[in-house]
């Protein structure tokens, strides 16, 4: 039996589902995923669940309301803890804000986000429904292509999916293979600059065109999206007023007491952040110039990547700054989720496809990820 | 001084479809608390809302019946904010593309013929219900109504007496019945109204401080808030009695007073957003057309069709078209039996009368038009009587059939069978000689004593005209 794993974003009926989250300790879903569906009709086993970040906004899982787990003073991440299991065949991920692509960059494996539409989010916890994406956190290439290929797909029950040509094409065709790779110049630590010149120079060995380029204008793309985000996170994580399900203060004696003290008494101080930066945005005052701009900058960003496409058939950059966090450098900064996602922003607020492999990010045009799976499996030696 | 009134409203019209909004629970009212609800409208995390298309249809209808421009692209977005009756402390509604803009309704009133401009009509889904149980002290919430799906009709501030708000209630309720948007029943919350209302010097054009009275479900209830809150407000600027402010305002029919709601309960900043999980709903010329084909005659174009081509008088033509039941009816009628006179005597008396006894109104008239204009051809044919047909009728109210086939099965045919009723006449007359006598003696009541006798022996099934006609004869040669 291939056995899958599904970070606690996935809601199940047969397992508790807590986005990470005090609120949600113990809630039972009255119905599984489309894509938990979808792997066990393909013959997956649900082995279990890893545990997330609060709403899976953080840097990779350090706010889960169950504790932070580390490892030698470093940060680690449940979902890359169990794919030390080699009956595991992939971990299930909601990448929300690239927490599965830095678990996948520091820890010697690859994750795929599909292109946005192609994998349902129907029994996803939603957090930033414009740009969130299932994708798969696996030990090879080999492993992240048959589970993306089995649970890609259109769905009715969510809106905003492709056509279901589309949907399979991008998990499993390659029309077109990637020739000429541009790399963004980004700033990074001398272990990722190295990791990226590893990658630039087998990308050269293996005859592929490889041009270092500026692109400011991507440098926008992570306020604009911890604008996106948050509003719509805000918005989403509103529901849980501790009337209907998940955690309820005992201390009220009004209805906004109980609204206040249930989410101040279960809320992390991250998520809390998100909240009301997500409320100032989408304020009356401030719509026009933050949410508003946002959603033009996002336009912006998908047009810059536009152009860049007509010219070459992927992007090289890093996707997070170290091989590895530590807990100081989450007290120093309690908002570096939001500075690290610089580098994971461009591909979440665009929707692009991008496979993180070999400690490297590759970005491509909507529904190339058969081609990056490609061009990755040059990255990282396969059969480990 | 004087002073005007300067309304407009905001009317909830729940929509007529079988279904919510997003998901498919029924949309129907008066089921057990809870049953109608889903992990959708119960506002669970990972469900996505997927748009009725027979709400966006309702939503066009709506536009098109109030004269509006139609949105090609129409958006839907969030509405924050915190009730327990809102499952997500979100509402989806339309606020930057709603479906319909820019609309006029006619209205008349004892002052004349005024139009009502529309601002905008958006559809949106509703919120859920809170019971209080005062034994327990306690609030319990029914979502059956969650996510049924709504339009807002919302006018500009042209309205300026309650005589005039009533006209344009009616007239909305009228059109939108017509084209079966909405059944527009204010008794049970299928039209809801927001008065917004502000006064000023006559001829001024400064607009006054203006309060807003929510959920106001009855004409009455909203005709005594009005000049209720007409008299308050000009008592504030007259006298300075208190210092009115821009507020919302709870109206108690009971006390006929207005009070002011918690400063709590109205602030707050919405923060609307359009909704990333519902598309951009595209209305391609098919669909628009489609919908622009589909729209009934306005009733007074209806009225006045009755009259000139049916030779209706107005009275009845103003009964008919008062109801798109009595119409679908009367023009099904008349099509089968081609006699518009007796189509609109059978729904104007004997169906009303029926419907009345059944504390039914005309818009829940179940009767099948082509079914009708077949009764009344059997009647006008002479093959069944017409105190036969009403038994008919009444049959034909409890389920559709064919009358023909019904008056045969239940005997009703009438019979032609001169034997048989001239037997029925020498038995009635050979068993009452006085009235016979007192009828040659100039009695004319003494007839219809012998008529209603062998009638009964007949069972009715006999024209009256040829009964008379060989009694008479018959009397004649006793």
């Amino acid at each position: 039996m291939k056995k899958i794993v599904l970070d606690d974003m996935m809601l199940t009926k047969a397992l508790p589902t807590t986005a990470g989250s005090r609120m949600l300790e113990g809630y039972m879903s009255l119905f599984d995923a489309e894509v938990v569906e979808r792997l066990t009709a393909a013959g997956y086993e649900m082995a279990g669940k890893a545990q997330v970040g609060e709403f899976a906004i953080d840097l990779v899982g350090e706010t889960a309301y169950t504790g932070t787990l580390t490892e030698n003073g470093k940060l680690t991440a449940a979902s890359a803890k169990a794919l030390e299991n080699d009956t595991v065949k992939g971990v299930i991920s909601l990448d929300v804000n690239g927490a599965p692509r830095r678990i996948a960059a520091q820890n010697g494996l690859v994750f795929v986000k599909p292109t946005y539409g192609t994998v349902s989010r129907y029994g996803t916890v939603p957090v930033a429904c414009s740009g969130e994406t299932v994708g798969v956190l696996a030990r090879n290439i080999a492993d992240c292509r048959e589970v993306l290929s089995a649970m890609a797909g259109h769905d009715d029950k969510d809106g905003t999916m492709h056509a279901d040509a589309l949907c399979k094409k991008a998990a499993d065709g390659c029309e077109k293979p990637v020739k000429k790779v541009a790399v963004i110049k980004m700033e990074a630590d001398a272990d990722i600059t190295a990791e990226l010149e590893a990658a630039k120079a087998e990308m050269v060995a293996n005859g592929i065109e490889i041009t270092e380029i500026e692109a400011d204008v991507l440098s926008a793309a992570k306020t604009a999206w911890n604008i996106l985000m948050c509003a719509e996170l805000c918005n989403n994580v509103s529901r849980y007023d501790g009337i209907k399900f998940g955690y309820r203060t005992q201390n009220y004696t009004t209805i906004d007491e109980l609204y206040t003290n249930s989410r101040t008494e279960s809320f992390g101080a991250l998520l809390k952040t998100a909240i009301l930066f997500g409320s100032d945005v989408l304020s009356t005052k401030n719509y026009m110039a933050k949410y508003d701009k946002a959603l033009r900058i996002r336009r912006v960003l998908a047009e810059a990547f536009g152009k860049l496409f007509a010219d070459f058939d992927a992007v090289l950059m890093p996707a997070c700054s170290k091989p590895a966090y530590t807990e100081t450098d989450v007290k120093e900064n309690p908002y570096i989720a939001f500075e690290e996602n610089r580098y994971t922003a461009p591909a979440s607020i665009t929707g692009l496809p991008a496979v993180v492999a070999g400690g490297v990010q590759l970005v491509g045009p909507a529904f190339s990820e058969g081609a990056l799976l490609d061009l990755a499996a040059l990255l990282v030696k396969e059969g480990k | 001084m004087k002073f005007e009134t300067v309304i407009g409203l905001e009317v909830h019209v729940e929509l007529a479809t079988k279904s919510k909004i997003f998901c498919s629970c029924s949309a129907k009212f008066g089921a057990e608390q809870n049953d109608h609800v889903c992990p959708a409208c119960c506002g669970m995390p990972g469900m996505l809302p997927i748009v009725n298309k027979n709400v966006v249809n309702l939503g066009m209808t709506a536009g098109m019946m109030l004269n509006c421009h139609i949105n090609r692209t129409t958006t839907f977005d969030k509405k924050s904010y915190y009730y327990p009756d809102l499952p997500c402390s979100y509402q989806t509604t339309q606020w930057f593309a709603p479906v319909a803009v820019n609309g006029l309704v006619d209205i008349e009133t004892s002052k004349g013929k005024k139009s009502i401009r529309i601002k905008q009509i958006h559809m949106e889904e509703d919120a859920g219900k809170l019971v209080h149980d005062d034994w327990t002290n306690t609030s319990l919430v029914d979502f059956n109504r969650t996510s049924v799906p709504l339009i807002e009709i919302v006018s500009q501030p042209d309205l300026s007496s309650a005589e005039e708000v009533v006209a344009y209630l009616e007239r909305l309720r009228s059109l939108l019945r017509f084209a079966k948007v909405s059944d527009c029943r204010m008794e049970q919350g299928s039209m809801r109204c927001d008065v917004n209302l502000s006064v000023r010097p006559e001829g001024s054009d400064q607009l006054g401080v203006r309060t807003e009275m929510k959920n106001m479900n009855s004409l009455s209830a909203i005709v005594r808030a009005i000049e209720y809150e007409t008299a308050r407000h000009i008592d504030a600027i007259e006298n300075g009695t208190e210092e009115l402010v821009q507020e919302t305002r709870r109206w108690d029919d009971v006390k006929g007073k207005s009070f002011a709601m918690r400063n709590k309960e109205t602030a707050g900043d919405y923060r609307y957003f359009p909704d990333p999980n519902i598309m951009p709903v595209v209305i391609d010329d098919t669909w628009y057309d489609g919908i622009k084909n589909s729209l009934p005659e306005f009733p007074e174009v209806k009225k006045a069709r009755y009259m000139s081509e049916f030779g209706l008088g107005e009275y009845d033509a103003d009964i008919l078209t008062g109801s798109r039941a009595l119409c679908d009816c009367f023009e099904g009628a008349v099509a089968e039996c081609g006699n518009a006179k007796e189509a609109a005597n059978w729904l104007i008396s004997d169906c009303m009368n029926l419907l009345n006894k059944n504390q039914q109104t005309a818009d829940q008239l179940t009767v099948n038009g082509t079914s009708l204009g077949k009764l009344i051809k059997l009647v006008t044919d002479g093959t069944i009587g017409r105190g036969n047909a009403k038994k008919i009728l009444i049959a034909m109210f409890e389920k559709d059939l064919d009358p023909a086939k019904y008056a045969e099965e239940n005997g009703l045919i009438l019979s032609n069978d001169t034997g048989l009723i001239d037997k029925v006449i020498k038995e009635a007359i050979a068993a009452d000689p006085k009235a016979v006598a007192d009828f040659k003696g100039g009695k004319e009541k003494a007839l219809m004593a012998l008529f209603g006798k062998c009638m009964k022996q007949l069972k009715g099934n006999c024209d009256p005209q040829v009964l008379r006609t060989m009694l008479i004869d018959e009397i004649n040669k006793a």
